[in-house]
């Protein structure tokens, strides 16, 4: 397992303990076609109380955070989040099929093999870049590729 | 901070059929009959899943822009999952789940048709259906057509989608789709719905290869 521990405010006061964010198992989906979305998911933990404000890649115009919203009928729908609250010491999840970080205006495909980086930008703990591999068109996660 | 996304009212043809249908099972089968009959309140958006009305009936064109109907694949089970190649989570994961049922019906995967039904045919052509199938699955079949025979195509499953425009979106829309995968009969008719979070793919294809073999 991949794990990439980020410390950050170096600077900061040295009484206060260091924002930490952890992210692990960054993924994303190999593209399929020329101008489509692509997706990224990952797992993050924070050691205090943050708000995740933005992601960014330099692969793609804007990455969003997506949340899937299933109706009583089984219709799907994608809720963008603008920002998301994390707990101390609660893991986030991004996994296929409910929270996901929507790839916009990709620059080039997205194929399998690959990385790029993707930085996310915290409220307290600030940035934290990740190297993010490319897994096939129908994978579900590093540890169980269907496809 | 969450922002609901503002939904146009299109097929409003196939919703008084779903209105109708929903009605009439609930009326008359008294629930017995109802697979899944959900009401959401408060908004007029109701979907019914009944034995009685789900069928495999269209007029579509496949992949390698071949015009074909439900009778191009009697005679074998189907799978049937309605989305849009530019849908990158939803999509992607439920024609993953349902390419590896087909792969662990081992011996039995001859006898399963596995379908894509575009619900956005302006963008999905044949072509990019062709592409986008290829890359999951050597043996499933992307089908598309004419906006009125996807929406006919999808009534006749009952199930349910809708443009949503969002500035955001490639083109400015995406669309809104249910998730269920329909396992038909060799007759077209409904058996079963999954949904690829209810459950892992061995379990569909237990429950496949148990109908398949109580053929024989």
């Amino acid at each position: 397992m991949k794990l990439l521990i980020a410390s950050l405010l170096a600077a900061a006061i040295p009484m206060v303990a260091q924002a930490e964010i952890m992210v692990t198992d960054p993924w994303a989906r190999a593209t399929i076609l020329a101008s489509r979305p692509g997706v990224a998911y990952l797992t993050f933990t924070s050691n205090r109380t943050d708000r995740l404000l933005e992601v960014r890649s330099p692969v793609a115009g804007q990455v969003m955070l997506h949340k899937v919203e299933t109706d009583g009928a089984g219709v799907n729908r994608m809720v963008h989040l603008e920002a998301l609250d994390v707990s101390p010491g609660t893991p986030v999840t991004l996994a296929p099929g409910s929270l996901h970080l929507m790839l916009m205006d990709l620059s080039r495909k997205l194929r399998k093999g690959e990385s790029f980086p993707l930085t996310l930008f915290f409220e307290s703990a600030g940035e934290v870049t990740v190297d993010v591999p490319v897994l096939g068109p129908g994978a579900m996660g590093p540890a169980g590729e269907r496809r | 901070m969450t922002t609901e996304i503002t939904r146009i009212h299109r097929l409003r043809r196939v919703r008084l059929a779903i209105w109708a249908g929903a009605t009439a099972l609930l009326l008359s089968a008294g629930g017995a009959l109802t697979l899944l009959a959900y009401m959401a309140p408060p908004a007029p958006r109701v979907s019914s899943v009944g034995e009685a009305d789900i069928r495999s009936e269209f007029s579509l064109t496949d992949h390698t822009g071949r015009a074909v109907t439900q009778a191009d694949f009697a005679g074998r089970w189907q799978l049937v999952f309605f989305g849009f190649t530019h849908c990158p989570d939803i999509c992607p994961t439920t024609l993953a789940y349902m390419v590896s049922v087909l792969d662990l019906l081992g011996p039995q995967a001859g006898r399963v048709a596995p379908l894509f039904v575009t619900v956005d045919p302006v963008r999905d052509t044949a072509p990019v259906m062709a592409e986008y199938v290829s890359a999951f699955h050597p043996r499933l079949v992307g089908l598309t057509g004419t906006e009125a025979q996807v929406a006919e195509a999808a009534q006749n499953f009952r199930t349910w989608f809708e443009r949503v425009e969002e500035e955001t979106a490639p083109d400015g829309y995406r669309m809104a789709h249910a998730g269920h995968i329909y396992l038909m009969d060799p007759d077209g008719r409904f058996d079963a719905v999954f949904q690829e979070r209810d459950q892992p793919p061995e379990a569909v294809a237990e429950e496949i290869v148990k109908r398949i073999e109580k053929e024989k």
